[in-house]
């Protein structure tokens, strides 16, 4: 018998974690001076009042999707990849690699290559925790913590050294070509007449919907997701139906490396259209969050990560029109993440106390342990 | 008249839909066993939680020696004077005897006068109650008899007089059960009073002075030990007439399916589990492994299933089985025509989380009925699974719930569902009744049997002695990862079996099996 129905789970919980969330973040925002719903009603309306607010928070949340169906497919297979800030650095590397060395003629050539290119790169870099962790049972939390920073010093070395375009003050690589951009929201919604702000939204929007589909597609309709599931769910049940726990966790991990990956082809190819040092700002580890909010259900961490991009964008214009500081941003997304994440069992464990006792009368017959 | 040491009344409790106590009345006097027996899921454990504090009863008043008490905690089960002995003991492994009894009402900062205190109180209850346990071992290198030992010890000293015993034997020995039952004696002597769930008739039997049976959450009668029969008591568990015996004929056994020569299992610590295994399976035969848990049993299984690698000779229809590298998985076993019901369906026979439908695919995902192309066939598998559980009569009937939430018969019955319908050459069977209740044990046996009949070789290791003797054609006793011995099931005793899982070979009893083989084999060239 499950505890809560579904719509409960999905939906009721992570809708009264991020009230909770908003209501101590008001008490927080109240204690500094200001008018806490005021603060809201900014938010929400630099968000998602207008076309410019929506651009910012839908291209904020591509990346996010990308990097949350990364940890949410590892989380399936019962890995924490929290390496996922690592793997979009070189994800960013291959994007960068493939825009830059080939004359592209136009862009529609130049995306499947990307995305090729930051799918490969991302999932090498996760190869190697995965390695140590199904051969030598190497961490891979820690593992994958270590070669964020491996790979934020690789990056820096080569846009130092060997990328740099020569003469250049700056460590970054030289603008992409023109068939190597990404067409914008505002220049394809052009096309239908649709007026849009200009926002760095762009096509990669529709390949994190894409990517959603076909993890769900993966994860619940083959025998690769079936197994990837099980073994998630129990090791010793995985081994006494064949499957092999290296070659698992090391396809759970590329697939989780390659999504990582994927996020460059937004924020470097989409928006950027160079490679430049910081180009994840921590949306690897906003992935965590979303996925756990998401409750690693692509749906939900498609869900997950527009609500997180919203906080993102709400808040940068908080900043710009009041006297909160960036930090206070901050500090919500971090009550956001604590109360979905961490804090989820004290709303959910009443909760299904609650339903429990609403519960229609049991039937005769059925007894339990 | 005294006051009964512990009376439940009207004690109901639910968890959502299902009701796991009904209006349960209980009266147990003091100075007296009383067991309490019912099938998985008719609600003994949750009214035991209910008087041990781990649960509030939804309505329902506890009297602890004629007191109302509420017993909201298990700290104040405790201060009443009740002591529970859990079926998994809680014990530090790496802590001494006399650690783990004074763990939890040490008195003071420094342990030094509690362990003083302790110790001189073990070693009275040890005369006492002919509990003799090594105040100085550490847990971890006491046999498991001598565990429920520390535990009963730890009730006592925290002057528990009234004792709760959940499904004490299931680890034990033949002998070190009954050791255990003159110990629950001794306390009865000395007027303590013992509450002994069980699912076991025959310990009911032998040694409860009242006996209560539970059915589907309700108290289906409490009646007097003396005045009832296994058999009354087994039909008010199940609510119809159980037949306690394996109904099977004689065993047909046709060519080796399985043989094993000299099988050896090293585990992840080094320790070598099994010690050179030698047996045989033939088609239409169940031979039986019995043991006490812990004697390399799991690992033969384990090994021969495709879990973990081995070194030996295995051979499989006269074809040699990989013990170790790539082709020695599960996977590989079951192309080979190897089906393995897990000790553990839990942890290993199925995923908890998965739809029933999910599981009856699970170990066979490769199957082209359940694929179309690189998409799984989920229809087809919700088909299979529907088939499956109409003719293994699983409840409830619905292909769409999670496994947990199914009763231990109906888990099992789904996992024998799937090995079994693939009719394997040779099926590995664990501990398949273990949490298993009385209606579904018959109907289990039924099929393994009905299996061996269709001319298939079995291998069955169960802890349950009674089992083994009534299902098996054959019987290999294993003790410290060795064969002790192979008996017939007609022509021995429990007594035998027990003293060969205990490791003594020079039986009086001893007689030639291999005799009785080649008279076996005689036959069977006459016949065909």
């Amino acid at each position: 018998m499950d505890k809560l129905p579904r719509w409960a789970d999905i939906a009721l919980i992570p809708a009264i974690n991020l009230a909770l969330a908003l209501i101590v973040s008001g008490i927080v925002v109240t204690f500094i001076g200001q008018d806490p719903f005021e603060a809201l009603a900014i938010m929400v309306n630099g968000a998602v009042g207008s076309t410019y607010g929506w651009g910012y928070t839908l291209y904020y949340a591509t990346n996010f999707v990308f990097t949350g169906l990364a940890v949410a497919i590892a989380f399936h297979a019962r890995l924490f990849n929290i390496g996922g800030e690592g793997q979009a650095q070189l994800g960013s590397l291959g994007v960068a690699l493939v825009s830059l060395m080939i004359p592209w003629p136009h862009w529609t050539l130049a995306l499947p290559a990307a995305i090729v290119g930051g799918a490969v790169f991302g999932a090498a870099w996760a190869a190697i925790p995965a390695y140590l962790q199904a051969t030598r049972g190497s961490h891979i939390v820690i593992t994958t913590i270590m070669f964020n920073f491996i790979a934020s010093a690789l990056l820096v070395y080569l846009l130092v050294e060997t990328l740099k375009v020569p003469g250049s003050m700056a460590p970054e690589t030289a603008r992409f070509p023109e068939g190597a951009r990404l067409p914008s929201a505002r220049d394809v919604l052009a096309v239908i007449g649709v007026p849009f702000s200009r926002t760095p939204l762009n096509v990669s929007f529709l390949v994190a919907l894409f990517a959603c589909w076909a993890l769900w597609l993966l994860l619940w309709r083959t025998r690769l997701g079936f197994e990837i599931r099980a073994f998630g769910r129990s090791e010793p049940a995985a081994r006494y139906a064949g499957i092999s726990p290296l070659r698992i966790t090391m396809i759970a991990m590329l697939i989780s490396g390659a999504l990582a990956g994927l996020m460059a082809i937004n924020a470097v190819m989409g928006e950027q259209e160079r490679l430049i040092q910081d180009n994840v700002l921590g949306a690897g580890f906003v992935g965590i969050a979303v996925a756990l909010m998401g409750r690693s259900h692509p749906v939900g961490v498609l869900i997950a990560a527009i609500l997180f991009g919203a906080l993102y964008q709400g808040g940068a214009e908080l900043e710009f029109e009041t006297a909160v500081p960036r930090e206070m941003v901050v500090v919500i997304q971090a009550l956001v993440i604590l109360f979905t994440g961490a804090l989820d069992g004290m709303v959910r464990r009443p909760l299904e106390g609650m339903f429990l006792r609403f519960r229609r009368k049991p039937k005769p017959g059925v007894a339990a342990e | 008249m005294t006051a009964p040491a512990i009376e439940l009344k009207g004690i109901s409790k639910s968890f959502g839909a299902v009701q796991a106590n009904k209006d349960i009345a209980l009266r147990v006097m003091p100075g007296t066993i009383h067991g309490i027996i019912g099938e998985n899921g008719a609600g003994k454990s949750t009214l035991m939680s209910i008087l041990y504090g781990f649960y509030t009863a939804d309505s329902g008043e506890i009297f602890i020696r004629g007191e109302k008490t509420d017993v909201a905690d298990s700290q104040t089960a405790i201060r009443s004077g009740i002591g529970m002995v859990f079926q998994h003991f809680k014990l530090v492994q790496n802590f001494t005897v006399l650690e783990n009894i004074v763990l939890g009402a040490e008195e003071g900062a420094l342990l030094k006068t509690s362990l003083g205190k302790a110790r001189t109180l073990l070693r009275q209850l040890s005369d006492d109650y002919e509990l003799h346990v090594d105040p100085d071992a550490l847990i971890e290198d006491l046999g498991v008899g001598m565990q429920q030992r520390v535990e009963i010890l730890k009730a006592l000293y925290r002057r528990a007089d009234i004792l709760i015993l959940d499904e004490p034997t299931g680890v034990l020995t033949p002998s070190e059960a009954d050791h255990l039952f003159r110990i629950l004696q001794g306390l009865k002597g000395e007027g303590k009073t013992v509450i002994l769930i069980t699912h076991k008739l025959r310990e009911i039997m032998d040694v409860t002075d009242t006996v209560s049976v539970m059915r589907r959450g309700e108290m289906a009668a409490t009646v007097k030990t003396s005045n009832t029969s296994p058999e009354k008591l087994a039909e008010l568990m199940v609510g119809r007439a159980v037949l306690l015996r394996v109904d099977k004929a004689p065993a047909d056994p046709g060519g080796t399916v399985l043989e094993v020569e000299n099988l050896r299992v090293v585990d992840g610590a080094g320790v070598e589990r099994l010690r050179g295994v030698s047996l045989h399976v033939r088609r239409g035969e169940i031979l039986g492994i019995a043991g006490v848990a812990g004697n390399g049993q799991s690992e033969l299984l384990e090994v021969l299933g495709g879990m973990r690698e081995g070194r030996g000779k295995v051979m499989l229809n006269g074809v040699p089985l990989d013990l170790s590298g790539k082709k020695s998985d599960a996977r590989t076993r079951r192309k080979r025509g190897i089906g393995h019901v897990p000790e553990d369906r839990q942890r290993e026979g199925l995923i908890m989380d998965f739809h029933v439908w999910e599981n009856v695919g699970f170990g066979y995902q490769d199957d082209p009925r359940y694929n179309r192309g690189l998409l799984m066939n989920n229809d087809a598998l919700r088909d299979d699974a529907r088939a499956k559980i109409d003719k293994f009569d699983v409840r409830p009937p619905d292909c769409w719930q999670t496994a947990r939430n199914f009763s231990g018969g109906n888990q099992q019955k789904i996992v024998i569902a799937r090995e079994l319908e693939r009719k394997p050459d040779l099926l590995l069977v664990g501990q398949p009744t273990r949490g298993v209740d009385i209606g579904a044990i018959e109907f289990i046996h039924e099929q393994i049997v009905a299996l061996r009949d269709e001319g298939k070789a079995i291998l069955l290791v169960s802890v349950e002695l009674d089992e083994i003797m009534s299902l098996s054609d054959r019987i290999a006793v294993m003790f410290d990862g060795r064969i002790m011995g192979e008996r017939l099931p007609a022509k021995t005793s429990e007594r035998e079996l027990g003293l060969l899982m205990a490791g003594i070979t020079d039986t009086d009893m001893a007689h030639p099996v291999a005799e009785v083989e080649a008279n076996l084999a005689k036959t069977a060239e006459t016949r065909g």
